[in-house]
């Protein structure tokens, strides 16, 4: 649940199954020729293979495949327990997308993501520059704001929703010690979206700050002298220098914020259930809601409703993948 | 290059799909075998029910499981070292896990799917018509549990299609803490509120003299159908017809507390034990919560009273029962039975039901046990009250359809809450939903 052990896992998954897949296949095709001579060095090949493969299978394949079976059939508790539930092709998307539920979820899925995402970038980029010159108590100051990475999740959501309590919470208390009436953060439809997203904006900022300023560790720092040698000013060493050569960290950096994103589910079921009926319900919480949150499970919607995230997922997956080649081929 | 790089993704993709195929042949053939058993136990238990007394022998010995919702006892309480005593009158071993209340439900079907049930599981009453319906439960006909001095009221949450699923270990429910010093100082006297207009009057004069009036909680899940439905009964409502006049009357009274500031914002996003912090502050006058706060009360530094929740024109609304019933999952070894049989008698005999109610903080669901409890405290004769005049969530043979009832339920409550809609659009809203959700 710890927001960092998460980010560190997807980074790594991320990674693996690719480059796993990818080795799968490269040695596959070149080992072929050498079967003749001798099939040991292949048996060799498939036994260094096999344990990823069988990781891969068991906690990929499978699991994916099963969501997908729950989504293309009908299964009521019964059917979940003694099996037999009918096929019912895409019975469960369409009944999803016929949900008057379905739109709002869409939009605010939408909505939290992009406006988290910009966020959580431009603020992490502008404390990575800042952080980029070393002064005194520049670490501590950085380690500082690891914190909110740092937190079981459970912590800082309920810390937010106390913050954001309509009657007790501090916000309001200030807010009210200046003059301005209270907002009823978590409680209006109106506010319970921008509530959640803030929040999720504040834990996402340390990840943004320490993949960009390890990234701009990495930038030489002869091009910043050369450029000032030139005449550049602070505000053209950044957009022609740091910017630019950033872009790779930047891209991967937004991809894993992005899937990090989509699938936020604690912090909005912790401070408001996804409410005040729906008006702050995203994907993530609408699948939950469908299979766990109620007393009767609707599998068949839920299993739907998540595998829509996943191809949502995929698909800046594969956007990501294409730039990069496009960027490489550049070079 | 560029061919080369095709080739290799095509074998990419093949691996993946040949991966992908082998773990579908594996789980059909592992889904069908489940189906199998699914039969076969049924069937089993069917043609057991005669063999299982002659079994009984058979059943002694060995390891009993039991699931329950109380992880907050552990092994050196007093509920766990009751089952481990009726297991040893059983004369068997008996291994106790306590889940917390939402996983059970998913646990428990999971364990029936890979076919590995507990022997007995206690499980909130709501929950038992689906685990009936999805074929994990035995009726009591089955395994001859004896229920009939169970009060009918609360024994119909585990009812369904006029079998019953199990035997409640005891009852909570909802009723009104207030606090006595709040009221006295804003001149309200007790007595007097007897009805909804009486209620919002002592509101009123409650808020004038600067306390604040009532604490609920009307979160969108189904703690908030839990806490609504007293006010939505108790105006005569019935659940079969959600935008009744008199729904609309009781998600109306709640919007109005809300609007004239009666009530707090935050009961929107209130589960009951937030709720509960806020009547703790001293500053509210009434608050709607259940009989396991009645420790916590006592812990809380002020004077309380309580009363049962009123009906729109005075008398006691019906509150839904809360607590669990102790169940008898499907098993293959349908002669396991008679000693799982023994274990939930055990478990509810009247001196054990007592030492467990008070415990838990429960009315018992037997009247012997209830006049036991109300003579060593006189405090619980509201809440035996109450608890005569509850309801089960799921009964007038609702069921399974209940949950798909609520949902909409507490969605109007909440919509109608912040504002979105009025009561009578968004209790017409829900009623469209449940209608097409019950279809």
């Amino acid at each position: 649940m710890n927001p960092t052990t998460q980010a560190r896992a997807r980074t790594a998954l991320f990674a693996r199954p690719v480059r796993g897949a990818r080795g799968a296949a490269d040695t596959a095709p070149r080992r072929a020729p050498a079967h003749r001579p001798g099939a040991r060095a292949n048996w060799a090949g498939w036994a260094f293979l096999a344990p990823v493969t069988i990781y891969l299978v068991a906690f990929y394949a499978y699991p994916m495949y099963r969501n997908v079976e729950l989504s293309l059939r009908h299964y009521t508790v019964r059917s979940f327990v003694h099996g037999g539930a009918p096929f019912t092709g895409l019975d469960n998307y369409r009944k999803v997308l016929d949900d008057p539920a379905f739109g709002p979820a869409l939009t605010h899925t939408l909505v939290f993501t992009g406006v988290s995402l910009l966020c959580q970038f431009w603020i992490g980029m502008g404390l990575a520059v800042f952080f980029t010159r070393n002064f005194r108590l520049s670490a501590t100051l950085r380690a500082l704001f690891l914190v909110p990475w740092l937190l079981p999740l459970i912590v800082s959501a309920s810390t937010w929703s106390w913050m954001l309590n309509s009657d007790s919470g501090i916000v309001n208390h200030v807010l009210h010690g200046l003059g301005i009436a209270p907002v009823d953060w978590l409680t209006s439809p109106t506010w319970a979206l921008a509530s959640v997203t803030i929040a999720n904006i504040w834990i996402g900022i340390p990840f943004n700050l320490v993949m960009l300023h390890s990234g701009m560790q990495a930038i030489p720092s002869d091009i910043y002298e050369a450029a000032e040698l030139d005449g550049a000013t602070a505000w053209q060493r950044f957009w022609k220098v740091t910017f630019p050569l950033l872009r790779p960290v930047a891209a991967i950096t937004l991809l894993l914020g992005l899937v990090y994103t989509l699938k936020v589910f604690d912090i909005i079921w912790i401070m408001t259930k996804g409410g005040p009926a729906g008006a702050s319900a995203t994907f993530a919480t609408w699948s939950y809601q469908l299979g766990f949150g109620n007393l009767l499970p609707e599998f068949g919607p839920g299993a739907a409703v998540g595998n829509l995230l996943v191809v949502m997922a995929l698909a800046f997956g594969l956007i990501y993948v294409r730039v990069q080649r496009k960027q490489r081929e550049a070079l | 290059m560029k061919a080369q790089s095709i080739a290799r993704r095509i074998a990419a993709v093949g691996l993946a799909f040949a991966a992908v195929g082998a773990a579908a042949a594996c789980s059909a053939s592992s889904s069908s075998k489940n189906g199998d058993t699914g039969t076969g136990s049924t069937t089993g238990s069917s043609s057991g029910s005669t063999g299982s007394s002659t079994t009984a022998a058979a059943g002694g010995g060995g390891t009993f499981t039991i699931w329950d919702p109380y992880p907050q006892f552990d092994g050196s309480s007093a509920w766990s070292q009751l089952l481990t005593k009726c297991g040893t009158d059983a004369g068997v071993t008996v291994k106790r896990t306590g889940f917390d209340t939402t996983d059970l439900t998913t646990k428990t079907l999971l364990a029936a799917q890979q076919g590995n049930p507990p022997d007995v599981l206690i499980v909130d009453n709501p929950v038992v018509s689906t685990l009936a319906d999805a074929g994990v439960l035995t009726d009591t006909g089955t395994t001859k549990l004896d229920t009939s001095a169970v009060s009918p009221n609360l024994l119909a949450a585990g009812q369904l299609g006029g079998k019953t699923y199990g035997v409640p270990i005891g009852a909570n429910t909802l009723a009104l803490y207030y606090n006595k010093a709040v009221l006295s100082a804003a001149g309200v006297d007790i007595s007097t509120v007897k009805d909804w207009p009486s209620l919002t009057a002592a509101l009123e004069k409650v808020k004038a003299a600067g306390k604040k009036g009532i604490t609920f909680s009307a979160i969108g899940t189904e703690e908030g159908s839990f806490q609504f439905l007293p006010w939505f009964w108790g105006s005569g409502a019935n659940l079969k017809q959600l935008d009744s006049a008199q729904g609309v009357a009781a998600v109306t009274l709640w919007t109005d507390w809300l609007k004239k500031g009666y009530a707090p914002n935050s009961v929107i996003n209130n589960t009951q034990t937030t709720s509960w912090q806020e009547f703790a502050t001293g500053q509210y006058a009434f608050a709607e919560n259940g009989t396991w706060q009645l420790a916590n009360a006592k812990k809380a530094g002020f004077d309380y009273g309580i009363i049962p929740i009123p009906a729109v024109a005075g008398g006691t609304a019906a509150a839904p029962t809360g607590g669990e019933f102790v169940t008898i999952p499907v098993q293959d070894k349908t002669d396991r039975y008679a000693t799982s049989q023994k274990l939930v008698a055990c478990l509810t005999s009247s001196d054990n039901a007592l030492a467990t109610d008070t415990t838990l903080s429960y009315v018992a669901a037997t009247k012997a046990v209830q006049d036991k409890q109300l003579a060593a405290n006189p405090d619980l004769k509201p809440w035996i009250d109450a608890v005569a005049a509850a309801k089960g969530r799921t009964s007038d043979d609702l069921g399974t359809k209940y949950p798909k009832i609520s949902q909409p339920l507490w969605t109007a409550v909440q919509t109608a809450l912040s504002g979105s809609a009025s009561p009578q659009s968004a209790l017409k809203t829900a009623q469209g939903a449940a209608a097409a959700a019950i279809k």
